[in-house]
């Protein structure tokens, strides 16, 4: 009962304390206030990125593995092994059809860059992608209008094309595009479906700017010695990695590789670039962290050293509440909410600043700032009140009362 | 007024470690015992151990040997924090400069060494109406020290120390800084308090001050020099150093 009424106390007195000394509080408060929103749009970028990062590739499904002649993610510097591999032919999706009894669904992919026009409208660099029926198994892809070519037509090698949004926009305003004749690189191709918005990776390339046309017409158009890259789905309840195994396997028969010899292709799956990015997050992070960690540690600093001026300034005050019975937690716990209080007001002060600037920051980056960010900053000002008011707080509660109430 | 003992001192020394290997021996095997309502002066010019023995007798300081027994209990060796209960519960002090926190008013003042023993609010502020209203500043207990007069002040700070119903009253030169009329008035305070039952210790230098009390207790050198009642007349009873009591002025302070 006595502690809580010494924390009453305390409370009323910090306050009192603090309002005495307004500009100096808000001064003090400054280096918190920095600090927090440091923390709070650093926290907010690496959760924006993350975010849009983990959007942006599930486009690449969590079930598919992609058969490249390149290693996806980061490599380092082995990039020429990669570019001295055999370009990946096509048709290997026909005999991994075949062989690997974990595949519920393959499709070849190749793709160029591409000049598309409708009427006198242009769209330039749209990703030109040959493939077969198949491709909108393995993607699970949605359509905002129309459908995508069956398999006697990709296989018949029809001039047929299914567009991305991006291109629908660009070419057909307000108009319907299935049925209409589009122009790719010089060759007619009839739109039969319009698939739907897919977003961009990480806001920086539109995977929306895109016509898929069947493989046959793909090598009428660039020919065939491009390497083609195999998106195979595995079999709904199949562990993914028996999956991988079996299709390296099929994978190294088609290739005729030797057992001494190594593979010849990647495969690759979405956790190539999660994993790469969650690496490069951790280290943005950490740099981050180290230096949001050093503009807190320096306001902490301020704190400190205005608690020990209060502590000073008061000096004789303390001598009078410790004649008058004040136990030292009663003087400590005075100075420690004081300090508390000045954290706590500068960390506040902080994330409501940093609300708008998390907003304006999200013209250059994606930012997010969930509740737990906001939770952390809290409890970071909270952390750095008590461990910068401890030691002064220490200090005023063990003043010798007689020393105290001599004090001028 | 014959009573319990308050305090006893068996044979306390206070010796201070100036560092150097120079140490200074402040008090020297002082013994001395109050009964409760006494009224009891402790002079003694500056230098003579007298504020050392206050802040002793107050529960500020420890002795480095000897015993000290307040209300029959050892404080001797007690901790910072049994010393603060002790001066908390029993002791009310009455400073020279009042030592009145500046940033409260003078209700919040009084309510202090409630708060330090955990006296709930509603309680707390009852009781510190009451006492402002006895010692005359009903009509003042939302006022700043700085919007008191020094008397006022004064009278603030004893409410403070009768709030707790203290074993004894320690009042250190609580004249000193108040005109001789105001001064004059706090006395008359103390005596009302002393006929109440009041334990007073009053330390001063003024020998007209200490007058007031009942006896007079002499410090020099560290050493109880004389410590003799008082008749009514305000005259030292007749004893063997009579003289050399009367005739000392209290030196300086």
């Amino acid at each position: 009962m006595t502690f809580g009424t010494e924390l009453r106390e305390g409370f009323k007195l910090s306050l009192s304390a603090l309002t005495a000394n307004k500009g100096r509080a808000v001064l003090t408060m400054l280096g918190i206030i920095i600090g927090i929103i440091s923390v709070t749009l650093m926290g907010a970028a690496i959760e924006g990125l993350t975010r849009e990062f983990n959007k942006s590739f599930a486009f690449m499904g969590a079930d598919v593995l992609y058969v490249d002649k390149w290693q996806w993610g980061f490599t380092g510097g082995e990039w020429w092994k990669y570019r001295n591999r055999k370009p990946l032919k096509a048709d290997y999706a026909d005999r991994i059809r075949r062989e690997a009894t974990l595949a519920a669904a393959v499709a070849p992919e190749v793709d160029r860059s591409g000049k598309v026009r409708f009427g006198n409208k242009v769209a330039n660099n749209v990703d030109i992608d040959g493939t077969t029926a198949d491709y909108a198994f393995v993607t699970r892809m949605d359509f905002d209008a129309g459908r995508f070519f069956t398999d006697e037509e990709s296989r018949g090698g029809r001039p047929i094309a299914v567009i991305g949004k991006d291109v629908a926009n660009l070419l057909f305003l307000n108009r319907d595009p299935i049925g209409e004749q589009i122009k790719i690189n010089g060759l007619p191709f009839r739109v039969i479906g319009v698939r739907s918005t897919q977003g961009s990776v990480l806001g920086l390339f539109s995977l929306d700017n895109v016509v898929y046309i069947p493989l046959g017409q793909f090598e009428r158009i660039y020919g065939t010695r491009f390497s083609a890259t195999i998106g195979v789905r595995a079999v709904p309840g199949s562990d993914l990695d028996n999956a991988k195994e079996e299709l390296r396997g099929v994978m190294r028969k088609i290739r005729g590789l030797l057992p001494s010899q190594e593979d010849d292709f990647s495969i690759n799956q979405q956790t190539a670039f999660t994993n790469a990015f969650d690496q490069m997050i951790f280290y943005v992070g950490a740099i981050g962290l180290f230096v949001t960690a050093l503009s807190l540690f320096v306001g902490g600093i301020g704190i400190m050293n205005i608690m020990f001026v209060s502590v000073t300034e008061r000096t004789r005050e303390i001598g009078i509440r410790k004649a008058l019975g004040a136990r030292r937690q009663a003087i400590m716990v005075q100075f420690l909410i004081e300090a508390v209080l000045i954290c706590l007001g500068g960390g506040l002060l902080g994330l409501f600043l940093s609300y708008p600037l998390s907003m304006l920051l999200d013209n250059f980056l994606p930012t997010a700032m969930p509740v737990s960010i906001a939770m952390l900053g809290i409890a970071i000002s909270l952390f750095v009140g008590v461990v910068s008011g401890i030691v002064p707080a220490l200090r005023a509660s063990k003043l010798d009362p007689v020393e105290a109430l001599r004090y001028e | 007024m014959g009573g319990q003992k308050v305090i006893e001192l068996v044979k306390v020394n206070k010796v201070y470690d100036m560092g150097a290997e120079v140490q200074v021996n402040a008090l020297k095997d002082i013994s001395l015992s109050i009964d409760s309502g006494e009224y009891v002066a402790i002079m003694g010019p500056s230098g003579s151990g007298k504020t050392t023995l206050m802040n002793i007798l107050g529960c500020l300081d420890t002795p480095t040997s000897g015993l000290y027994l307040f209300d029959s209990v050892n404080v001797s060796d007690m901790d910072d924090n049994e010393l603060a209960r002790i001066r908390n519960q029993g002791i009310g002090f009455v400073f020279q400069t009042f030592n009145l926190i500046p940033r409260s008013d003078a209700l919040h003042n009084v309510e202090l060494p409630l708060i330090y023993s955990g006296v709930p609010v509603s309680e707390r502020k009852e009781r510190a109406r009451k006492t402002l209203e006895m010692v005359g500043l009903g009509d003042r207990v939302h006022h700043k020290p700085n919007e008191l007069s020094g008397g006022q002040r004064q009278r603030v700070a004893i409410a403070r120390a009768l709030i707790n119903d203290p074993s004894i009253i320690l009042a250190d030169e609580p004249t000193g800084n108040l005109d001789s009329k105001t001064g004059d008035e706090i006395m008359l305070f103390f005596e009302d308090l002393y006929a109440r039952g009041n334990t007073i210790i009053l330390v001063t230098h003024e020998e007209y001050i200490a007058e007031h009390a009942k006896r007079i207790i002499r410090i020099r050198d560290g050493m109880i020099e004389s410590d003799l009642p008082i008749e009514r007349n305000g005259k030292v009873k007749a004893h063997h150093d009579t003289e050399k009591v009367t005739v000392g002025t209290g030196g300086q302070g």
